[in-house]
């Protein structure tokens, strides 16, 4: 990064932009996540640790689990399957359906929950079919795995796409000429090539699933200790007068977040490695 | 998270295999078909019954609905402040990018390891961890308050909310263009006369306005949608500080499905816009320079 | 290229990610379950009245129940019944959010009369919340007109106690100066002075309360006990209006789901011991206002007196009429906010 003197500013321009940048960072980045663990810690640690294992911070906690881990497992099978389908082949129309899977993207939290109300309310099209045989998705577990989903469709795929394109199909159709099947060709040709980027793709997918709240919101019904995910948990000991509980809650999910950000500096780099060795 | 990750794959010029129309790579009737069954079932046949609820209703309820006027001020503050947000967040994400690519300074790698923590952080977290710091009682508000400046409570707090969640927006699409840049025409710039600012103007900027634009858009479209992090620290005031989203939820709530239905087709429609103009922005920075934005 | 990706490795990440799935999801252990979906002011009311119940009902039958809890702005709270939300009986802020779920035909449409006292098995009131020491003077209604005033109430659409709210205030303005455009008048220079409009009533407490927002607080009165009972006595005072109205917290049964569950007894049970000495204890202890003549008088002292119109005033003309004059779309109140 040795700038040559016809291409860099002044000292003292240098330094201002450095300034403002770590000022900005600094004031709407870093003090919001330490002004979490100082709430949280506001009446010491013994507080702090009554917080997270009272019953319903507990039940929130494994609810959160069973969500994030059927939405994390479904979306990176089928974010795998996705990118195959994608890079692997050429067809019609396919930029359209790449267009489509980055689509809950750009799609309000909450319109992603309130369409599932409109579903599977029972006052929605399939309501009164649900309700008579006994099979509850809404303002339940399946509603709130549904919604996550939903919101983190397009993490994996769109993580996997731009490597496998990148990479070709060279060494897969070279194994295939060689005689390997399908499964074998994607299992030692194409996931070892992947690994690191499929990784990548299931920690963000893993943190935006944990962290949900405008689409879970609109279909958990708020049954403390039963469809209480751990966001959904913060907001209701937020309005019980229990804010050093809420940020100790809180502050788990901003432990999920660094925990995030240091594996995915880790994992960027592997990436990275990978790319320049392996790409273009 | 990384939408600047997104890549047009017609748009790549395809490695040679790809254009095979018949591949010897299994799996594409299966995989094909897998992708359409999972992307219907979760995605489209979703957002296709939000449309088929809102074409039950008359034309003339679906236009009294959108051009009442709380409806007009949600949907005025909810794209208004993403403007201003995302507008805030080019310039400081200029600064920023300009910091962690061209100069070298203590923690600077900490700096921009710390500019993903708005995608990370759950925006719940981030909607009471704002609250708590610029009410009038907290660590910010507290010092604004004596200045007669409200932050929380107030279209100003929605405004801190976007510009938050937004900022990673612009930084990380505009970063990797920026240190890809060829510094030979700068250098050559300069070697011609150019001044600093000149350089800048003329040769930098023209090649990292696509990226810029991207990282508006996306900071721009995902601060419409906002919900979690906004309606903490909004004061959720009709007609001022009410956003678009909560206004869905509120109908929701009243039983007005109509109106919710409505406010969010409205809302998806402008999602797909903003989607394809997004898109159209990759592709030029493609083609301005070479590489995927 | 490495080919070294460990199966192994991947087994390990996906069932580790997919354990606590086949971890059993209802292995909670009760006999009996009961879902109370309710307002947003009670939940410490039920924290401890479902403990108590649940004691009580293992001494009588021998089994154990776990009643769960949902709270909530009341009107919110009634759609989600309405969307399929599983409760066992609501505990809702007003009547007429219980017509709404009965209009869908969830629960019967005389639900009102099954239990005595309108089946409210407690009553409350709206009160003013003020800091302590009361800077700004505020004695009546007519003070949170003053344009130095920054009042705060949660928004009628979605919150119960927010049209509570609403109500004494259109009550006073119609009895103090006589007819219904004065009064509207009234109510719309009263929101004039309205910041923050949160959804529930303990969105607006915390507003008040911990975010040092506005001047005076209009709350249920168990909710401003509360508030000073949490923040201590030294941080707030409790103003009492000349005139108020009286807040009539329903619950029933929704028939509906009991009869499909096979709870309706214990459901019926769960609602009948809010009517016991011990309930409505429970109940003033909460500061809320018992019916039970007897436990009144035990807390005479702790509920100030208070002149009170109720819904059934002809000013009103009960709970469906109010809510289609006032509150439904196009009604008083977005007259008010489409100015």
């Amino acid at each position: 990064m040795s700038a040559s003197p016809v291409r860099s500013e002044s000292p003292a321009v240098k330094w201002t932009v450095i300034a403002l940048a770590s000022a900005f960072i600094g004031l709407f980045i870093v003090l919001p996540l330490i002004n979490v663990f100082a709430q949280a810690l506001v009446k010491g640690w013994e507080a702090y640790a009554a917080a997270l294992v009272e019953p319903d911070a507990l039940a929130a906690i494994e609810l959160t689990l069973i969500v994030t881990a059927i939405s994390v497992t479904a979306n990176t099978v089928m974010g795998l399957v996705m990118a195959w389908a994608i890079t692997r082949f050429s067809f019609k129309g396919k930029s359209f359906l790449i267009t489509l899977i980055d689509l809950p993207f750009s799609v309000s939290p909450v319109v992603a929950g309130l369409v599932f109300v409109l579903l599977f309310g029972a006052q929605g099209y399939f309501g009164p079919w649900l309700f008579e045989h006994d099979i509850k998705i809404i303002f339940a577990w399946p509603g709130i795995t549904l919604a996550t989903i939903f919101v983190t469709f397009p993490f994996v795929a769109r993580e996997l796409i731009p490597l496998m394109q990148e990479q070709g199909t060279t060494e897969e159709e070279a194994a295939v000429t060689l005689g390997a099947h399908g499964w074998r060709v994607f299992s030692r040709v194409t996931l070892p090539n992947i690994k690191w980027a499929l990784l990548y793709g299931v920690l963000l997918c893993n943190a935006r699933a944990m962290g949900e709240f405008g689409a879970v919101s609109v279909v958990s019904g708020h049954v403390r200790g039963e469809t209480n995910t751990i966001p959904l948990q913060v907001e209701i000991l937020y309005n019980e007068y229990q804010f050093q509980a809420s940020f100790a809650v809180a502050s788990l999910l901003a432990l999920l977040a660094i925990v995030t950000l240091l594996a995915k500096t880790f994992l960027e780099s592997r990436v990275h490695a990978r790319r320049t060795r392996g790409g273009h | 998270m990384t939408l600047e990750r997104i890549t047009v794959a017609e748009a790549a010029p395809p490695p040679p295999a790809a254009r095979r129309s018949h591949s010897v790579i299994p799996g594409f009737g299966l995989t094909l078909g897998l992708t359409l069954l999972w992307l219907s079932l979760v995605v489209l046949i979703p957002l296709a019954g939000l449309f088929l609820k809102t074409a039950e209703l008359p034309l003339e309820r679906i236009v009294a609905i959108l051009t009442a006027p709380r409806t007009l001020n949600a949907l005025k503050i909810s794209f208004g402040l993403s403007l201003a947000a995302a507008a805030f967040n080019l310039v400081a994400g200029a600064a920023i990018v300009w910091a962690l690519v061209r100069y070298e300074f203590p923690g600077r790698r900490v700096l921009d390891a710390l500019i993903d923590i708005p995608f990370a952080l759950p925006t719940a977290v981030a909607g009471i961890a704002l609250t708590t710091l610029y009410a009038e009682n907290g660590w910010i508000g507290s010092f604004l308050a004596p200045l007669g400046i409200k932050v929380a409570f107030t279209p100003l707090g929605i405004w801190v909310a976007l510009v938050f969640i937004g900022l990673p927006f612009v930084v990380r699409t505009v970063q990797p263009v920026l240190e890809d840049l060829d510094h030979e025409l700068e250098e050559a710039a300069a070697t011609l006369g150019a001044g600093r600012f000149t350089t800048i103007r003329r040769v930098v900027l023209p090649a990292v306005l696509p990226a810029f634009l991207t990282g508006f858009a996306l900071a721009f479209a995902r601060a419409v949608g906002e919900y979690g992090s906004v309606i903490f620290i909004a004061g959720n005031l009709p007609n001022v500080s009410e956003i678009a989203p909560l206004l869905i939820v509120i109908r929701l709530e009243e039983f007005r499905y109509a109106d919710a239905t409505t406010i969010a087709a409205t809302m998806l429609v402008a999602a797909f816009i903003l989607l394809f103009v997004i898109n159209g922005l990759q592709r030029w920075q493609e083609s301005r320079t070479g590489r995927l934005a | 290229m490495s080919f070294n990706f460990k199966p192994a490795v991947a087994a390990a990440l996906i069932a580790a990610l997919a354990a606590p799935v086949a971890a059993p999801l209802a292995a909670r252990a009760a006999d009996v379950s009961l879902l109370n979906v309710s307002y947003d002011p009670t939940r410490e009311l039920y924290a401890q009245f479902n403990k108590a119940f649940a004691e009580k009902y293992k001494a009588d039958t021998g089994k154990t129940i776990e009643i769960k809890a949902s709270h909530g702005g009341s009107g919110k709270q009634a759609r989600s019944v309405i969307d399929g939300l599983d409760a066992d009986v609501v505990t809702l802020a007003l009547a007429y959010d219980i017509d709404a779920i009965a209009d869908k035909g969830i629960l019967a449409k005389d639900w009102q009369k099954r239990l005595p006292e309108n089946s409210s098995p407690y009553t409350s009131t709206i009160v003013f919340l003020v800091r302590k020491g009361n800077p700004k003077g505020i004695k009546d209604w007519d003070d949170l007109l003053k344009s130095d005033v920054k009042v705060i109430t949660p928004n009628p659409k979605t919150s119960g106690g927010a049209r509570w709210n609403y109500l004494a205030a259109w009550a006073y303005a119609l009895k103090t100066y006589g007819s219904e455009a004065k009064a509207k008048d009234f109510v719309a220079n009263l929101y004039k002075n309205v910041p923050v409009l949160d959804t529930g009533a303990r969105g607006s407490t915390v507003t008040f309360t911990e975010r040092g927002v506005g001047d005076v607080l209009l709350a249920w009165e168990n909710e401003a006990f509360l508030s000073k009972k949490e923040f201590g006595d030294d941080k707030f005072d409790i103003v009492v209006p000349s005139l108020s109205i009286l807040a009539e917290p329903p619950v029933t049964v929704v028939d509906k789901v009991v009869d499909k569950k096979g709870t309706r007894a214990v459901a019926e049970a769960y609602l009948n011991y809010l009517y016991t000495k011990e309930g409505q204890k429970l109940a003033a202890e909460n500061f809320y206002r018992p019916r039970d003549a007897e436990i009144a008088k035990q807390y005479e002292k702790v509920f100030p007196k208070v002149n009170l119109v109720t819904i059934d005033d002809p000013a009103f003309g009960g709970w469906r009429k109010a809510q289609k004059t006032h509150f439904e779309d196009g009604g008083v109140f977005d007259q008010i906010y489409s100015n």
